[in-house]
């Protein structure tokens, strides 16, 4: 499903994020990535969706080849990931419902059709009930699982999650985990980056661990 | 087709709500638009009712001769006589100098002016129609002008000649100024997409990095400049028709003091419509250049 074969990023100006990295993901798995802040787990996640390209070496995704992909093909890509980042990207002018209809608006999908996936993922991340506020009304909890609600309202094969409990109480944080695990239950590969051992250890999945730019194993 | 058909709805949609949000804004916009698509169509609103005028007048060329003071009565009968010979002559009409004084006593004006003339300084004069062209009766000038006991040949087509020319010229600055301030409008809307596109970077940015196309992301700021530059050509119409209102009231009045029921007129339907559509193009011109120049900016990182 995802495979990585002497993967090698360099940033300009020289700086090294990834060294030689091969690694294969298979359908259904869960992963967690972990290592110290500039170990690369942010590159290696923004690898997958094509937001960065490979330096050299290969990323597949979906038997994609990434760093030969065209522009116009990059959009198709990551409407079967889910993307949840580190600082959220939520929007603030709308809300919650809106937040989590947006990637439904260029899907093709009837306004009706659309509602009812918007709501039904929004049910699933516990925020049904506040569908009409503004996400900035939320708690950081709350707002992480809405970013969830956004990433799994388009039904991705994929979910790719950027340091999701970095900003949370540990009570939060078992939530999100607890959700990321269920949907993984149903078949969903979940890609994990995070720093936090307590959350790694509870779990007990498969690790890569990063260390300046190179699996550590 | 169904879904593109629905997407481009929705974004008329989304658009139009998005400028009812921000009605000053919008106001201010169509306003700058409105009045610098205005200042051509006005002048091209009265360039177009001078030329109505100047085609009426064309329709019946006539020539006026005016007879020398000392022309006696058998002199203008044996003018008359040779002025029937001309070939295409179509109507002669005699005014003798006794019916002209008439007439001009007749100008409330004028009666008292009139009143202390010892002498009658009118000449008599012959008015004929040829029924041709304005040149054909040019041709006709020096032929006219050696008859006997001519002393002035007056064509009208020598000032519609003078107003046609200077209504060239007043097509040409229309055209210049339009072209000039079409441009504006293009930098206009090039602008406010601008805007429109920073303020919405974070949505622009998110919308990338879940998958919308880069049509996808396009396509409601074509939408604002088009409907922007639509509304901006609706509010030139208006102000174009304001200030014929206001001028008409003068302008009847003017024309009335010369017998003439003129007053300015509007476009058509056609016209209006096609001003319509020339401003959307504009507007939709100004947001393709600067969605080209601004969204390639905004890169998810």
């Amino acid at each position: 499903m995802i495979s990585f074969s002497q993967v090698r990023k360099s940033y300009r100006g020289g700086h090294e994020a990834l060294c030689e990295l091969s690694f294969g993901i298979e359908t259904g798995e869960l992963v967690f990535i972990t290592g110290r802040s500039g170990a690369g787990k942010s590159t290696l996640l923004k690898l997958i969706p094509a937001i960065e390209r490979p330096t050299s070496g290969t990323v597949l995704v979906n038997g994609q080849n990434i760093g030969s992909m065209r522009r116009a093909a990059i959009p198709y890509l990551r409407r079967n990931l889910g993307l949840i980042f580190q600082d959220q990207k939520l929007l603030y002018d709308r809300s919650v419902f809106d937040n989590v209809m947006l990637p439904l608006a260029f899907t093709g999908h009837a306004y009706k059709d659309a509602a009812r996936r918007a709501r039904a993922a929004l049910d699933k991340v516990g925020l049904l009930a506040r569908e009409k506020a503004n996400p900035i009304t939320l708690s950081g909890g709350e707002q992480q699982r809405l970013c969830i609600a956004r990433a799994v309202v388009n039904r991705p094969s994929i979910l790719l999650a950027d340091e999701p409990t970095a900003s949370l109480d540990s009570a939060s944080a078992a939530e999100v985990v607890e959700m990321f695990r269920s949907f993984n239950q149903v078949g969903v590969t979940v890609l994990i980056a995070t720093h936090d051992e307590a959350l790694v250890q509870r779990l007990n999945p498969r690790v890569l661990s990063l260390r300046q730019g190179r699996l550590e194993q | 087709m169904s879904t593109w058909l629905r997407q481009h709805w929705q974004t008329f949609g989304l658009t139009l709500r998005r400028l009812a949000r921000n009605p000053l804004a919008t106001l201010l916009n169509v306003m700058v638009i409105g009045v610098a698509l205005a200042l051509p169509l006005g002048g091209y609103m009265l360039l177009q009712n001078l030329s109505s005028v100047s085609r009426q007048l064309t329709r019946n060329p006539q020539v006026s001769l005016f007879l020398a003071l000392d022309a006696n009565k058998a002199d203008i009968t044996a003018l008359e006589g040779r002025l029937k010979q001309i070939p295409g002559v179509r109507a002669l009409r005699f005014i003798s100098r006794e019916q002209a004084l008439h007439s001009l006593k007749q100008s409330e004006d004028l009666s008292d002016v009139i009143a202390a003339l010892q002498t009658n300084p009118l000449p008599d004069a012959f008015v004929l129609e040829t029924g041709g062209s304005a040149a054909e009766l040019e041709q006709l000038e020096p032929q006219l002008k050696a008859l006997p006991k001519v002393a002035h040949v007056q064509l009208d087509s020598a000032w519609v000649k003078r107003l046609e020319s200077l209504l060239e010229l007043g097509r040409m600055a229309v055209l210049v100024l339009a072209t000039l301030l079409a441009g504006g409008l293009v930098a206009v809307t090039f602008n406010t997409i601008r805007l429109q596109i920073l303020t919405q970077k974070d949505e622009i940015e998110v919308s990338k990095l879940i998958g919308a196309t880069d049509a996808f992301i396009r396509r409601p700021f074509f939408h604002l400049g088009l409907i922007q530059g639509a509304l901006g050509g609706l509010a030139a119409l208006a102000i174009v028709y304001l200030c014929m209102h206001v001028l008409n009231r003068s302008i009847v009045e003017l024309a009335q003091l010369y017998g003439s029921d003129f007053r300015l007129g509007f476009f058509g339907f056609p016209d209006c419509f096609a001003l319509l559509a020339f401003a959307a193009v504009l507007g939709w011109l100004g947001a393709y250049l600067s969605v080209s120049r601004h969204l390639s900016g905004i890169e998810p990182r």
